[in-house]
């Protein structure tokens, strides 16, 4: 167990930062160290103590270092069908002799660009884990699709994370799109080795008008991964967003979705599964802010839980004065496979505006019993009948993958997973 | 086929079949008429291998075989087969993946080779005919948003994939007009071979006309009170329950 406080936890990363990008690295560190870690009882962090899961389990407050890959590594790590950009890295640094891109795509490491505005979507006031990443991120990744380019292949953003026992990994990546420009992005890490690692990781995304992007994600983390990922994006006049978010695996994931639509006719999709056992425990949260009229929001989360898994949903739903005229739609549902698995989930609306339609509902239960005894009656066994409506009931978020090979590399993990293991 | 001895089964402590003795052989139609609450939808779900229900006392004995002992897939395997009262709506599982995996476990079970996707489809085909169902109801999610009378139809359509050796149709005929009462009639009646056994659980002797039974077996209070022809159900569709009931209470008098 650390003795250290929250202030200095992690000091020496802040002292060892790199020296570019300096006032947001003093902006990071000040927001930092006035929020410092959340507290036992800090209302967004209730559910989720990952101050004391990170005490317990961090030994070495560093930031990890780059280490060397073959290409045969990457290729070992890519899933089968994919075809489109690879963007390799190794603890949050980009490298670059073993990436492979689109050539309308721009793309260099952060501390290449000068002026570039981190911090200005994803704030470090609100959130001191962003502190902590803007001010100590050893580097990151910029990645730029210009004005009326359409990249139709994804683009796959391929992390190798290794511990070396304890140490922080922090990813910072920026995504800037033009106007009417269309990508799609998918982020899969690969563990390296079992060990306890911390992630902290922020993805900023700036959407031009009419933009159409994708950003899709998968979480199988090794049993002692910590992570905390904060992805946020503006969103603009008769833009699109979607956001998908599988996880699967780590010790204590914790996932900030912040969406901001400030473009009317815009709209903003997040959809998210959890297919948790062992004691993993997975935290989502979001957040959609309707400013101007006539946006749209939809968002479905679904949760499988077994064994003493936990998982927690927030969804806050922001429709402020202006924004007549919205649509905002928000779902979770959960099924809990065990008597210990818990899921806390919270939806949160605040509705300024008077002329909007706005739904939520959340559910949380077991495995339907006359569903399953129709299967079994019909001749089906019972763990093959409790596979058929599990991934029933997952597939309804997958679907919402729009990269075909993508999405078939995540059903096959989900209904290995629902096969074998539930 | 089918031979139920003593049987007594309870749900929550409860007791609601106490004393159940019935021999069914094959080829043969028997129909089990009582009043509500019975015990006749019980009795359908002890045989299809309900969990809610405990069964206390007695066997239960299919082709030889202790029905009692089997999982609810063993049974459907084996060739029971139970059509639902309420069939379940399954959001997300395709009505077409479901059958072809229920039907090549039934397969595997009894040494069949499975079937290929061209194969099972012209199974289908051939076997939809039988119950006048429309293939676009089989394009989507089992029984979702199906009508009562569709559900009903798809009961009948999965019994003809499956080929059991006994059928059990629990109120199949709750919730059908006349017209759909013939279809689902016609399609039981032209799966009626010398090697099958159908129980028909009904309130109504209305399904009887299309469904004709060799024996009608009254259920009250859990147990097999009377039993006789399709005349006794002629008479109790003109009589009522309440003279059974009256008959019944008399001998416990006495």
């Amino acid at each position: 167990m650390s003795t250290l406080t929250t202030q200095d936890t992690f000091t020496p990363i802040l002292e060892s930062a790199p020296s570019n990008f300096l006032e947001q690295r003093l902006q990071g560190k000040d927001q930092y160290l006035t929020q410092g870690l959340p507290a036992l009882k800090a209302e967004e962090y209730k559910f989720t103590l990952i101050r004391k899961k990170i005490e317990q389990t961090i030994s070495d407050i560093r930031n990890a270092h780059v280490f060397d890959l073959d290409r045969d590594q990457v290729n070992q790590s890519i899933f089968p069908g994919f075809d489109g950009s690879v963007l390799v890295f190794t603890n949050g640094r980009l490298n670059l002799e073993l990436s492979n891109y689109d050539e309308n795509l721009s793309i260099s490491k952060i501390s290449d660009q000068q002026d570039l505005p981190l911090g200005s979507i994803a704030k470090a006031e609100k959130d001191p884990f962003v502190g902590l990443n803007q001010a100590g991120f050893p580097d990151g990744v910029f990645i730029s699709v210009a004005k009326k380019v359409k990249i139709e292949k994804p683009v796959l953003l391929l992390s190798f994370n290794k511990s070396n026992e304890g140490q922080v990994i922090q990813p910072r990546v920026w995504i800037e799109a033009g106007d009417f420009a269309e990508a799609s992005f998918i982020d899969h890490s690969v563990s390296m080795d079992d060990s306890p690692y911390f992630i902290n990781k922020v993805v900023e995304i700036k959407g031009g008008v009419n933009s159409q992007l994708g950003y899709y994600r998968i979480q199988n983390e090794g049993a002692h991964a910590i992570e905390v990922s904060t992805l946020e994006t503006d969103i603009r006049e008769h833009s699109r967003f979607t956001s998908v978010n599988v996880s699967l695996s780590g010790d204590m994931v914790r996932n900030n979705l912040n969406l901001n639509l400030i473009g009317s006719n815009s709209e903003g999709n997040m959809y998210g599964l959890y297919l948790l056992n062992g004691k993993t425990h997975v935290d989502n949260h979001t957040n959609v802010d309707h400013t101007i009229p006539h946006a749209e929001s939809n968002e479905l989360y679904k949760g499988i839980l077994a064994d003493q898994s936990r998982g927690v949903f927030n969804g806050k739903i922001f429709v402020r004065q202006d924004a007549q005229k919205t649509n905002a739609f928000q779902q979770n549902n959960n099924i809990l496979l065990s008597e210990d698995a818990v899921v806390n989930t919270k939806p949160q609306l605040e509705i300024w505006a008077d002329d909007v339609k706005c739904s939520h509902g959340c559910t949380t239960g077991q495995l339907d019993e006359e569903a399953l005894f129709y299967l079994r009656a019909r001749g089906i066994d019972k763990t093959q009948a409790k596979g058929l409506l599990l991934y029933a009931f997952a597939g309804e978020v997958l679907e919402h993958i729009e990269e075909e090979s993508f999405r078939d590399y995540c059903i096959s993990l989900v209904s290995d997973r629902l096969g074998s293991k539930f | 086929m089918l031979s139920i001895k003593n049987l007594h089964a309870s749900i929550e402590g409860t007791p609601i079949l106490r004393g159940i003795n019935l021999e069914i052989k094959a080829g043969e139609v028997h129909a089990i008429m009582g009043p509500n609450g019975s015990g006749k939808s019980t009795l359908a779900s002890v045989l299809a291998g309900r969990e809610e229900y405990e069964v206390t006392e007695g066997a239960v004995l299919f082709q030889g075989k202790d029905l009692l002992e089997m999982a609810p897939e063993e049974r459907a395997r084996e060739g029971v087969f139970l059509a639902f009262q309420y069939p379940v709506e399954i959001p997300g599982v395709s009505s077409t993946n479901f059958l072809r995996t229920a039907v090549n476990q039934v397969r595997e079970h009894r040494g069949l080779e499975a079937l290929d996707a061209v194969k099972f489809l012209s199974l289908m085909k051939e076997k939809m005919k039988l119950v006048e169902i429309d293939q676009k109801l089989l394009s989507r999610a089992l029984n979702e948003g199906f009508s009562g009378g569709e559900k009903k139809r798809n009961e009948i359509f999965q019994m003809a994939m499956l080929e059991p050796k006994l059928s059990i149709l629990d109120e199949t005929d709750s919730g059908l007009d006349i017209d759909a009462l013939k279809v689902v009639s016609n399609g039981v009646n032209q799966l009626k071979s010398a090697e099958n056994a159908t129980i028909v659980v009904t309130h109504y002797q209305r399904l009887l006309d299309y469904i004709v039974p060799d024996y009608v077996h009254v259920l009250y209070k859990g147990q097999i009170v009377k039993s006789g022809t399709k005349d006794l159900a002629l008479e109790l569709e003109e009589k009522g329950y309440d003279w059974i009931k009256e008959e019944v209470e008399s001998k416990a008098i006495v």
